[in-house]
């Protein structure tokens, strides 16, 4: 399932790399411990976290994620927004908590399967 | 590979010759805005190289922990990264508050972080577990108010 399949059932807003909705989301993962995301999630993955700051950026861009969502209406860094432009990130907001939108998210990936 | 000056521990050479890469990156302490960097360059290049996935999976994630280390902690480090037919060696020393206790400092959960670094999802006392747990091999020594080195391989199978 692309992006912008997600974004549109999930009313998600994007912030960044819109010519990416094609990416394709094979998995997901949660989390806001950097060093867990960067030991447990996995290439294609869609990444939740409530982290704003540009160091997100670099942990997707090297784990090669799908994109990042954002919960709780939080809004990017200004400096994260740059990143994410430049490394071709998009980065997504969901007025959903982390539990909700991974449970949803969750949900749209296994009907697809 | 690397010699500090200033720091007087062992530092380790690389057990063979017949290496199909090496080179040194510099790291900054304190720029969190470019933390990552290096970890995402020398990903591409064992990419390039031609290293199975898995190999490169592991590599990224210690470069990285490693990468983050020096930012958050030292002045300034060098990574070493040595590409030799069977292994991925990483090698990075730093200048800064050293670690007292090496064996704590290994275990899961223990962080001298500040809220700071912790707040942006850092010091959760993964990174040298993390290192651990992703490396075949992996040494580290260190001195107080000088540095700390730490050797990393990989093997490659």
């Amino acid at each position: 399932m692309d992006i912008e399949t997600i974004a549109k059932k999930l009313n998600l807003e994007v912030r960044s790399a819109s010519d990416r909705l094609k990416n394709n989301v094979t998995g997901g993962y949660t989390g806001d411990l950097l060093s867990d995301v960067m030991a447990n999630s996995h290439e294609g993955d869609i990444w939740i976290t409530r982290q704003v700051h540009q160091n997100i950026v670099a942990v997707a861009t090297l784990k090669e994620h799908a994109g990042i969502i954002l919960v709780n209406s939080c809004e990017p860094a200004r400096d994260t927004l740059e990143k994410a432009i430049q490394e071709k990130i998009p980065i997504m907001v969901s007025s959903l908590p982390a539990f909700e939108l991974t449970g949803a998210i969750y949900n749209l990936l296994g009907k697809k399967d | 590979m690397v010699a500090w000056n200033k720091l007087k521990i062992t530092v380790h050479t690389t057990e063979t010759e017949n290496y199909l890469y090496t080179n040194n990156f510099d790291i900054e302490g304190g720029n969190f805005s470019n933390a990552g960097t290096i970890a995402t360059r020398i990903k591409s290049i064992l990419k390039e190289i031609g290293l199975p996935n898995e190999v490169v999976r592991k590599s990224a994630i210690v470069c990285y922990e490693s990468e983050i280390n020096v930012v958050s902690y030292a002045r300034k480090g060098i990574m070493t990264l040595t590409v030799t037919p069977k292994t991925v060696e990483i090698e990075v020393i730093d200048e800064g508050p050293g670690i007292p206790d090496v064996e704590l400092a290994r275990e899961q959960g223990y962080s001298t972080a500040s809220q700071q670094i912790r707040e942006m999802g850092f010091g959760a006392g993964m990174g040298l577990y993390n290192i651990n747990c992703y490396s075949d091999k992996f040494d580290i020594s260190s001195e107080v108010n000088k540095g700390t080195f730490l050797k990393i391989i990989i093997n490659i199978p």
